[in-house]
């Protein structure tokens, strides 16, 4: 499995108060992965506003920092896109908003609409601060999907890069993968049965994507695997909340029609209440 | 010996007792069968005709265990409705198609549509039910009968009902009420005799045997006539012969008027719901601990229905008393169902001239005394114990339910109870934004096979049958964790389907433990009431179930308990564990004597800067009596770090590397820890539970989960700090 190291950030910028923790939080991030940070800036390019980037980012630019400052107007859905494709940014990172009063973080209507119709991967990122928040635990999801390797061993790169120490891989079992609806005793002696089975060839399966990894990024990160029983794409987020990870990892959505938006499932879930930081792996 | 063989014989074996609590289940199903056919205006055959086809055919197709079917209480008064709209004919039409829905019901898996129902809406509903056979029969009970539009006029009238039987002046109807008056002091004193002679036959049947005694003794001793009026006596059975060869004419011809189909609908509802509470309930008095497959149960009901509809009986349900009866006689499988109903044929073919000797009135008795069953105040009261609003439910549903009808009736108690629900929580989009949301996680936890479920968000009637399915598809007999430290609010339906839960998996030897409701206040002390976050304008507040649990524990071990908020938690700052976290409170106190040994429930966040998310877990803390070095052994390695930046590092123990590669041991002072861990602490570790284990010096903090731990968990840390300080002591 060929891994897609992120060697272009991307982040959209806007003159809010928590600016600089935007950008302390992306270059640190861009020293990490040792890639280049690209500031996206809707809006007209003036002196002033430049120099305040710059001041910002003057303590990172001592280490070595390669940064790109780009100003364009426009829709700024239109304008974060295009600049993706065009300076071919790897990773994105976007800011969530949090809800009055409460401890409750969801990703507003311009970052969403990015989140639906980027081609790159996206950091999602919940509470900015100019201080480094130590990134411990790493939540991955561990679905049967094609893409899911290349997002575990994603998931993996991140944790070496941010020094994490563990990654839980997360296997959503669905009510319809057991099949058998519990009624009585024997249908329940048959669920646990299946149940026990589809863990084991659950596990695995992970393990074998495991072991395709190389040991040099695997080797100082405890990597666990927990099956979970919920609902596909929602209740990864609720275990990364209970397991009060610091970073949770997903595949992008396969397929996103009008009738996911109107019902919403799987990522569409996660993006009205976010559990912590998340990325979605392209 | 294959299970299978196994099963037919023990089949055999059961047999007997079944056939004879079939029996006794028959005697009681007699009586009840042709009064509530009476009190529905169908034919009295009709309620015999109902239980003799439920018991044939659920027994043969159901999916539970001892349960019985048969016409149901809930049922009265929507078939009176229907029978008098519609016409009997007309009406059995009515009965199979609610047959027909009921079937479908049970084929789209719907068993769970009585989840959605709220608790106190369904008890304001049976109330109902039991004011409205009560209002009516006793009119007859007292022989005056008397005809109204509206149920709540019966009711009004019972003063004046008995201020005429007073006065009566035939010597019929002084006859007729005496016997009515008498039966029923004989249903409501029966139960407080404690004679097991008597307590052989139930008090209904008793009541039949007396009266038809009284009959022949005027015929055959007195030489008379019978004394009660005529008009009092039941009329109307059939010898055997004629209900096979006269089946009643079904009338299709209503199919496409409303009234119609709304008695379907009511009936098929009503149907379903006693139907499912009632196996709910019988289920939890099986001793052998079986589940029932309620949609199997409802195809047979639906079944069962339409062949009643079509032979001229009335709606199949399944019915509580005549099924905890069957419980109460050893009855242990479904073939108890079949012989009730056997014994039903027997009595119509042998004595069915016998039963015209029944006086209306005496029937009327036992179904004025379930009636009260049903309504009674002590049902009222402890809904009011629960709380206020939930009284509001109960007789907001009960009066549109006696002044409308029941469907009516039970959504104006799932819309009450809505309301409600956001009234106390000054917020509707705490409900709408999350009503559809999958908010319910389980998973088994790694290192003791725990069964987790976490919910979030609010747990109500709404969307309990999330909770509920998790539940189901845990077997009864391991260990369950409900955490609700992330919901805002828990609502009365879900407390009591809980308290349900536990018992069932404490009967089945699990356990089933509910945490984070500590946090969520409450109105009323009782252990059911709805619960939310706490609102400043509350100052009472009542234990939880768990909180309860660590109350009694407190006692059995000698120990004071406090459950109250303490902010003074200065003891707890010099272990690193809590150095970049900052302490909320501690609550849930327990302690020992001496304060030695004390277990609490903590709150902390870690760090003020980040924000992040509030942790609650269980320590205990024991104070050492001599100096110890500082140490932490952890199991996982990722504390590592964090200590490291105190200067601690991993010591290896050479003779032991077994400890050594199952523990982390961190600290400064390598020579004096490796002194103290000597061959009897380890031992001691490496045979015990894991657990988080910090020393400071002075005193010891030993936790294991980022959670609150369940009442079972307690008892076992408790017990482990007891033994380490033991071994440390040495």
């Amino acid at each position: 499995m060929s891994l897609k190291p992120f060697n272009t950030i991307g982040i959209g910028v806007t003159f809010s108060p928590n600016l600089k923790a935007n950008i302390f939080e992306a270059a640190r991030l861009s020293l990490m992965f040792d890639s280049r940070l690209i500031l996206i800036h809707v809006g007209e390019k003036t002196s002033d506003k430049e120099s305040q980037f710059h001041s910002i980012l003057e303590p990172f630019t001592k280490d070595n920092l390669e940064v790109e400052i780009v100003f364009q107007t426009g829709n700024p859905v239109d304008v974060i896109l295009a600049t993706t494709e065009e300076k071919q940014i790897d990773l994105l990172i976007l800011g969530a908003l949090q809800r009055e009063n409460f401890l409750k973080y969801y990703v507003g209507s311009i970052a969403r609409k990015i989140t639906r119709k980027a081609k790159c991967s996206i950091l999602l990122h919940i509470n900015p601060s100019t201080e480094r928040v130590p990134c411990q635990h790493i939540v991955v999801n561990g679905l049967k999907d094609p893409k899911t390797q290349q997002t575990i061993t994603t998931a993996i790169y991140v944790a070496k890069a941010l020094s994490a120490d563990k990654v839980t891989i997360v296997e959503e079992i669905t009510q319809d993968e057991l099949a058998i609806k519990v009624e009585d005793d024997k249908s329940l002696r048959m669920a646990a049965i299946v149940k026990e089975r589809i863990k084991l060839r659950e596990n695995s399966r992970i393990k074998a994507i495991v072991e395709e990894i190389p040991e040099a990024y695997t080797k100082d990160i405890a990597i666990k695997s927990q099956p979970i029983f919920g609902k596909k794409g929602y209740s990864i987020g609720h275990y990364a909340q209970i397991a009060r990870a610091d970073l949770l990892v997903m595949n992008a959505p396969s397929k996103m029609t009008f009738w996911d938006r109107l019902f919403p499932h799987d990522i569409e879930h996660i993006l009205t209440e976010l559990p912590t930081d998340v990325l979605i792996i392209q | 010996m294959s299970p299978k063989k196994n099963n037919i014989k023990l089949f055999f074996k059961a047999l007997p007792k079944n056939i004879f609590s079939g029996f006794v289940v028959s005697l009681i199903a007699l009586p009840l069968g042709l009064g509530l056919a009476m009190a529905s205006e169908a034919p009295p055959i009709a309620g015999i005709i109902a239980a003799v086809v439920g018991g044939i055919v659920v027994s043969i197709f159901g999916g539970s265990h001892v349960t019985i079917a048969g016409p149901g209480n809930g049922l009265v008064g929507v078939l009176l409705v229907a029978i008098t709209t519609l016409g009997l004919e007309s009406a059995y039409a009515a009965i199979i198609f609610s047959g027909i829905l009921l079937a479908i019901l049970g084929f789209l898996r719907l068993g769970k549509l009585a989840d959605f129902f709220p608790s106190s809406a369904i008890q304001g509903m049976l109330a109902a039910i039991g004011l409205i056979i009560l209002g009516k029969q006793f009119h007859i009970m007292l022989a005056n009968k008397i005809k109204r539009e509206d149920t709540i006029d019966y009711l009004l009238e019972i003063p004046f009902t008995i201020n005429e039987a007073i006065r009566f002046n035939d010597d019929g109807l002084i006859y007729a009420a005496i016997a009515g008056v008498l039966s029923l002091i004989i249903m409501v004193f029966y139960p407080k005799i404690r004679n097991k002679y008597l307590q052989l036959i139930p008090a209904p049947m008793w009541i039949v045997i007396l009266s038809i005694g009284f009959s022949y003794y005027f015929e055959l001793v007195a030489q008379e006539a019978n004394p009660i009026s005529p008009l009092y006596m039941i009329s109307g059975i059939p010898a055997f012969k004629d209900i096979i060869a006269e089946l009643p004419t079904v009338n299709f011809g209503k199919v496409n008027e409303l009234t119609f189909w709304s008695s379907v609908f009511a009936l098929t509802l009503i149907a379903s719901i006693e139907s499912l509470l009632s196996i709910k309930a019988v289920d939890k008095l099986d001793p052998e601990k079986r589940r029932s497959n309620v949609n199997l149960d409802l195809k047979a009901l639906g079944l069962a229905t339409m062949g009643s509809g079509f032979l001229g009986g009335l709606n199949v349900v399944t019915v509580i008393a005549r099924s905890s009866v069957n419980v109460n006689n050893n009855g242990s499988n479904r073939s108890s169902n079949f012989f009730h109903a056997t014994f039903l044929v027997i009595f119509i073919v042998l004595f069915s001239s016998q039963l015209t000797r029944i006086p209306l009135p005496a029937l009327m008795a036992i179904l004025v005394f379930t009636g009260y069953k049903l309504a009674s105040p002590t049902t009222i009261r402890k809904i009011f114990t629960i709380g206020k609003e939930q009284l509001i439910i109960f007789f907001v549903t009960l009066f549109v339910t006696l002044k409308v009808g029941l469907i009516t009736g039970i959504l104006m108690g799932v819309l009450v109870t809505f309301l409600i629900h956001i009234i106390i929580n000054k917020s509707a989009s705490l409900f709408l934004r999350n009503v559809l949301k999958p908010n319910v996680l389980m998973y088994q936890e790694h290192d003791n096979g725990n069964y987790y479920v976490s919910v979030k968000h609010f747990c109500s009637f709404l969307n309990y049958y999330r909770l509920k399915e998790k539940l189901d598809a845990i077997t009864e007999n391991k260990d369950v964790i409900v955490d609700f430290s992330m919901c805002e609010f828990v609502d009365h339906t879900v407390m009591e389907n809980l308290n349900n839960y536990r018992e069932l998996f404490i009967k089945r030897g699990g356990h089933f433990d509910v945490i984070g409701l500590d946090l969520l206040n409450a109105d009323s002390e009782h252990p059911f009431a709805l619960r939310r976050l706490p609102v400043p304008n509350i100052i009472k507040s009542s234990l939880t179930k768990r909180q309860n649990n660590i109350e009694e524990l407190s006692a059995n071990y000698s120990l004071s308990y406090n459950a109250k908020k303490e902010k003074e938690t200065h003891f707890l700052d010099n272990f690193y564990f809590f150095r970049t976290k900052s302490i909320h409170h501690i609550y849930n106190k327990l302690s020992t004597k001496n304060s030695v040994l004390s277990l609490f429930d903590i709150e902390f966040s870690e760090g003020i800067f980040i924000a992040k998310e509030t942790v609650r877990t269980t320590m205990l803390h024991i104070t050492l009596e001599k100096q110890i070095p500082e140490f932490t052994l952890d199991r996982e390695g990722f504390l590592e770090k964090m200590y490291a930046f105190a200067g601690f590092k991993d010591i290896p123990i050479q003779e032991h590397s077994d400890f050594s590669k199952r523990f982390y041991l961190l600290g400064e002072d390598e020579v004096a820890i490796k002194a103290f861990f000597n061959d009897d602490i380890i031992h001691f570790f490496e045979s015990n539970p894991y657990y988080h284990i910090e020393s400071n010096g002075r005193c010891l903090l030993i936790f294991s989960k980022e959670r609150l731990a369940s009442t079972k968990e307690i008892k076992t840390l408790f017990d482990f700090g007891k033994r380490l300080k033991l071994v440390v002591a040495v």
